[in-house]
């Protein structure tokens, strides 16, 4: 068994693609080494800025023989019937075949047999294939040649058992040599297996895990910060970003002028990671005047010159971020909220000046639902979206919100107006807070609300795994603002209220708005349905719930945790079956009759004791658990249905609905249909499954 | 704690101009033509015809030179330490582009003073396309400690025309490299000539006026209303002169038709630092200007120096 190590040595690969580059160069060799009949032991692949690398173990010198037999036509069959069996096997002439006997008569059989084939000529084919197919986001062509791949591609090192397998693509031929670190040790050499290289490489100042480059260099960072009582701002995708952009990382701390803290911390952590790659440094709780960077070189003279000139362009950033921050300040949010007329919002849906208007009404509409003050709420919808006029924001999109918060604050509006400026974007993602102030509650609804009946008016609904609009997450986020603030809201009439501006704003629906809505509560179903999945909850019993027809989210989930213990129970899971028996029984008794039985039961035709304790408990069950649910206690509720699960046992036990005489039988089958009805009140029971 | 850098930088860092003779010298070691700049405004280096149409075509092609690039709305009035809407570029473009391109890139950097074993430099992810070219192409934004000092691309296409084969374009910003060598924070400190004392000629000298001139004209004083006809004016001319340079399988009148689609091009910025092109009139602006280079890109490919066949 073999070892495989391959090295695709280029030009500097884009940080973002790194990763995904390995797990394609894993997928395609495992197949291609599987579809010729090569085993293999465990894969792993690397990535630097300047490498790709794939290194397999446990592949067999060879691929093993392979025998097939091929039937062919009777001995003695026409002409052409051979000639084609000959052709489709591979044989010269029929004393190449062997002769074989069946209860008809002797046929031909051709024995086919593959040898299997040396490991290094089947990767000298599958390697320049892979090479020539990779699916890089974006490739390139170079110099005059033909070969695209993601940069230049230099050289290829393949070697199988520390032995080179020979193959050449346009004019690279493979080999044993690698290079270095660009500048600390740009020599060729050569390796004789995985470990050499990986070794010899880090003798040449290359990590070639990125791990451990992100190890390195999270913990250099660290310590540089802790050694003068400060902390590092962690940032992941920072740090990963960092680690595809070195081979061999060096640490290190500038500073700038402390003036610049003046400037909203947000906006010089975002400066100096979006332009400069850095990492922010606090002290306390707050940003401090020290950034880390990370360098590809250990410089001879310690890295004076790198940071000097790093901090150099940090100073000229900042300089410009404070400079936008001034500017800003110069002008009011309420200057600025015409500008948004320029801005479109969606070519249907007009400008982000009339979305304004409409969400200014009905944050009003949601504060009163909410009990957040209506002058506040309105206030902050009109200011919510003029920063996205700013020089700050134009520059750093990221920051919306965040910077209409400080302009706010700057300019004396009510923090409870600024910090809903900033909260109403939120929650941005499943992991993001949601907000709770009741007014930035109420413009986070408005705005999210706004959005999703202007997109269903004007019919661009996310399909499959398209959702240009973020409307899921929109969804989303109305969801978990009202749940996770346990706020009740008819949701129905919040949307009507909120399409009617839409329709009076001048997007005509081209359907009916009853329509429109009943669809929009819909999607709103399965997003809770997804929501309350992922939070450990059966779907169907969503859907049980939701068929009754409301719309106050709170309540409806209420409803289905409280369902969910009681089916969990014994008692319920007796009932939930007595009820199905039911209404399975119903179903099919009504269809044969042509008609309901949905009239009371007559208590004169109630002759056995099973009957009579059934109908009696059903008119019992029913009021008490109708009193639990007008007091929206969902757990009584359950308790008192729970009642029913023995009298219905019996009930199936002892009695025979469908009886012979006709009287009976309708009787007994309205008490069936009273089972239905009363549970009913608590869930749709022919959705649940089981 | 901090310390200020002054604005008076290093004594023995090359000079603005020094800097460019460095450039030049180690390019024209390389088998590149020096060129001098193309007599007319444009945006970047890359209109030059040096550039958009000679990396057009089978035939190979090296060349280097400084081409002063006009963005009308970047002007500050001389008041912003590295905004500029009149700066300089050098540029240098290889077709093919050599195997050893970024190493003789790396090697320019080092003649112009920049110490290999204390500056971190960096090849960082960037893709380049201009909208007005019909080009694109794959690259990097080269990173010196930090600060961006060149543009390195592959091109992929020209005019809508694949790159076949490809040309490499190394576009390094003048003012901002000798700002860093030079180690200075303000564009106006740089020393133009390395004289010192009374024969120090900086920058500002040479450019604060101008700047603060054509800010008041690109800003406040350009005349829209004859920009705009001047436009359509460029814009007919260069589809008159590419209709009349037709001959058959051979056009005869490419270069001074795409002197046109440049001028179109600069009076569309012109009207842009204005204010006066809306939104989504830019767009249609833009289309425009790109119609006429790649017009005049296909007739490029039908003249010798584009690499037809003769016949």
């Amino acid at each position: 068994m073999a070892e495989l190590l391959l090295e695709l040595f280029s030009e500097e690969i884009p940080a973002r693609m790194q990763v995904r580059a390995r797990a394609d160069l894993a997928r395609l060799l495992g197949e291609k080494l599987k579809a010729a009949g090569l085993d293999f032991g465990e894969i792993k692949t690397f990535a630097t800025p300047r490498r790709l690398t794939i290194v397999v173990d446990g592949v067999p010198g060879r691929s093993p023989d392979i025998k097939d037999e091929r039937k062919g036509p009777r001995v003695g069959a026409p002409e052409q019937a051979l000639a084609g069996f000959l052709k489709s096997s591979g044989l010269s002439s029929v004393d190449q075949a062997e002769i074989r006997e069946d209860k008809k008569g002797s046929f031909y059989v051709a024995l086919i047999e593959k040898p299997g084939r040396a490991a290094a000529d089947v990767i000298a084919e599958i390697v320049p294939e892979i090479i020539k197919t990779f699916p890089w986001p974006k490739s390139m062509r170079w110099g005059s040649g033909r070969l695209r791949w993601v940069r230049p591609l230099h050289s290829i090192l393949c070697l199988l058992d520390g032995k080179v397998v020979d193959f050449e693509i346009e004019g690279i031929k493979s080999g044993k040599e690698t290079k270095g670190h660009r500048f600390m040790a740009p020599k060729s050499f050569a390796v004789k297996s995985f470990n050499d290289y990986a070794a010899k490489l880090k003798d040449a100042f290359v990590i070639l895990d990125g791990d451990e480059r992100a190890a390195k260099i999270a913990k250099a960072a660290r310590e540089l910060a802790d050694k003068q009582g400060l902390a590092l701002v962690e940032d992941e995708a920072l740090l990963a970003e960092n680690a595809g952009l070195a081979e061999w990382p060096v640490v290190l701390m500038g500073e700038f002028d402390e003036d610049f803290l003046s400037v909203p911390p947000e906006v010089l952590t975002t400066s100096m990671k979006s332009h400069q790659k850095c990492f922010s440094v606090t002290e306390g709780n707050a940003l401090t005047n020290r950034f880390v960077l990370v360098a590809n070189l250990e410089a001879k003279d310690g890295g004076k010159a790198i940071t000097a000139g790093n901090e150099r362009v940090i100073r000229a950033r900042l300089a410009d971020a404070k400079f936008f921050f001034d500017q800003d300040r110069k002008t009011s949010l309420e200057d600025r909220v015409t500008e948004l007329k320029d801005i479109t919002f969606h070519e249907k849906l007009g400008s982000q000046y009339e979305r304004m208007n409409r969400v200014r009404n009905l944050a009003r509409e949601i504060a009163l639902l909410v009990k957040a003050d209506p002058d506040l709420a309105e206030r902050a919808a009109i200011l919510a979206k003029a920063d996205l006029v700013t020089l700050m924001v134009g520059e750093f999109p990221d920051l919306q919100g965040v910077m209409g918060r400080y302009y706010a604050l700057d300019q004396q509006e009510n923090p409870a107006v600024a910090d809903a400026i900033a909260a109403h974007y939120k929650p941005q993602g499943p992991a993001d807070e949601v907000p709770t102030d009741p007014v930035a509650i109420a413009v986070a609804l408005a705005d999210k609300l706004d959005t999703l009946t202007g997109f269903w008016a004007i019919d661009e609904k996310p399909t499959g795994s398209k959702d240009p609009f973020a409307l899921r997450r929109a969804a989303l986020g109305v969801i978990r603002i009202i749940l996770e603030n346990e706020l009740r809201m008819a949701l129905r009439d919040v949307l009507w209220r909120s399409l009617g501006a839409h329709v009076i704003g001048g997007v005509p629906p081209d359907r009916d708005e009853t329509n429109i809505l009943s669809d929009l509560i819909g999607f709103f179903a399965d997003r809770l349905k997804v929501y309350l999945r992922d939070q450990g909850a059966r779907h169907d019993l969503v859907d049980a719930v939701f068929a009754l027809g409301g719309d106050d989210l709170l309540m409806i989930v209420r409803r289905v945790e409280a369902l969910g213990r009681f089916l969990d129970a014994e008692d319920g899971e007796h009932l939930l079956a007595g009820t199905k028996r039911a209404m399975n029984i119903l179903r099919i008794e009504e269809k044969k009759d042509g008609r309901a039985f949905d009239q009371a039961p007559d208590p004169a035709l109630l002759e056995l004791p099973e009957e009579k304790a059934l109908a009696k408990a059903v008119d019992e069950v029913e009021q008490a658990a109708a009193k639990a649910i007008l007091d929206e206690d969902f757990e009584a509720a359950m308790e008192r249905m729970a009642m029913l699960r023995a009298p219905v046992d019996d009930f199936f036990d002892k009695v025979t609905v469908n009886a012979d005489d006709p009287k009976l039988r309708e009787n007994r089958l309205r008490l069936l249909n009273r089972i239905r009805a009363t549970t009913q009140a608590v869930a749709d029971f022919s959705k649940i499954a089981g | 704690m901090n310390k200020q850098t002054k604005s008076e930088g290093r004594k023995d860092a090359p000079s603005f101009q020094d800097l460019i003779l460095r450039l030049e010298r180690f390019w024209a070691d390389q088998g590149c033509i020096i060129l001098q700049p193309y007599d007319m405004e444009v945006g970047a280096a890359t209109f030059h015809p040096a550039t958009t149409l000679r990396s057009l075509g089978p035939n190979p092609w090296r060349a280097a030179y400084v081409q002063p690039s006009r963005r009308p709305k970047d002007g500050r009035y001389g008041e912003n330490p590295n905004r500029l809407q009149h700066y300089y570029q050098f540029q240098v473009i290889m077709k093919p582009s050599p195997a050893d391109i970024q190493d003789l890139y790396l090697e320019s950097l080092f003649a112009i003073g920049i110490d290999r074993n204390n500056h971190d430099i960096r090849f960082v992810e960037d893709d380049w396309e201009s909208p007005t070219l019909g080009a694109w192409g794959l690259g990097w934004e080269v990173w010196c400690d930090g600060m961006e000092v060149s543009q390195f691309t592959y091109f992929q296409q020209v005019g809508g025309f694949d790159s076949d084969p490809v040309s490499g374009e190394l576009t390094y910003g003048l003012e901002r490299l000798a700002m860093y060598v030079q180690s200075v924070d303000n564009v106006y400190d740089l020393n133009f000539n390395g004289g010192e004392g009374e024969n120090k000629v900086t920058y500002g000298d040479v450019f604060l006026q101008a700047e603060q001139e054509y800010s008041r004209y690109n800003f406040g004083h350009a005349d829209t209303a004859k920009l705009l006809e001047h436009f359509r004016d460029a814009e007919g001319e260069c589809q008159a002169l590419l209709t009349k340079g037709e001959a058959g399988e051979r056009h005869l009148m490419v270069l001074p038709a795409y002197d046109q689609a440049i001028k179109a091009s600069h009076i569309f910025n012109l009207l842009d630092a204005r204010g006066v092109i809306s939104v989504t009139e830019r767009q249609a602006y833009i289309l425009r200007v790109r119609d006429l280079t790649k017009a005049c890109c296909a007739a490029w490919l039908k003249t010798d120096a584009g690499g037809a066949a003769n016949g």
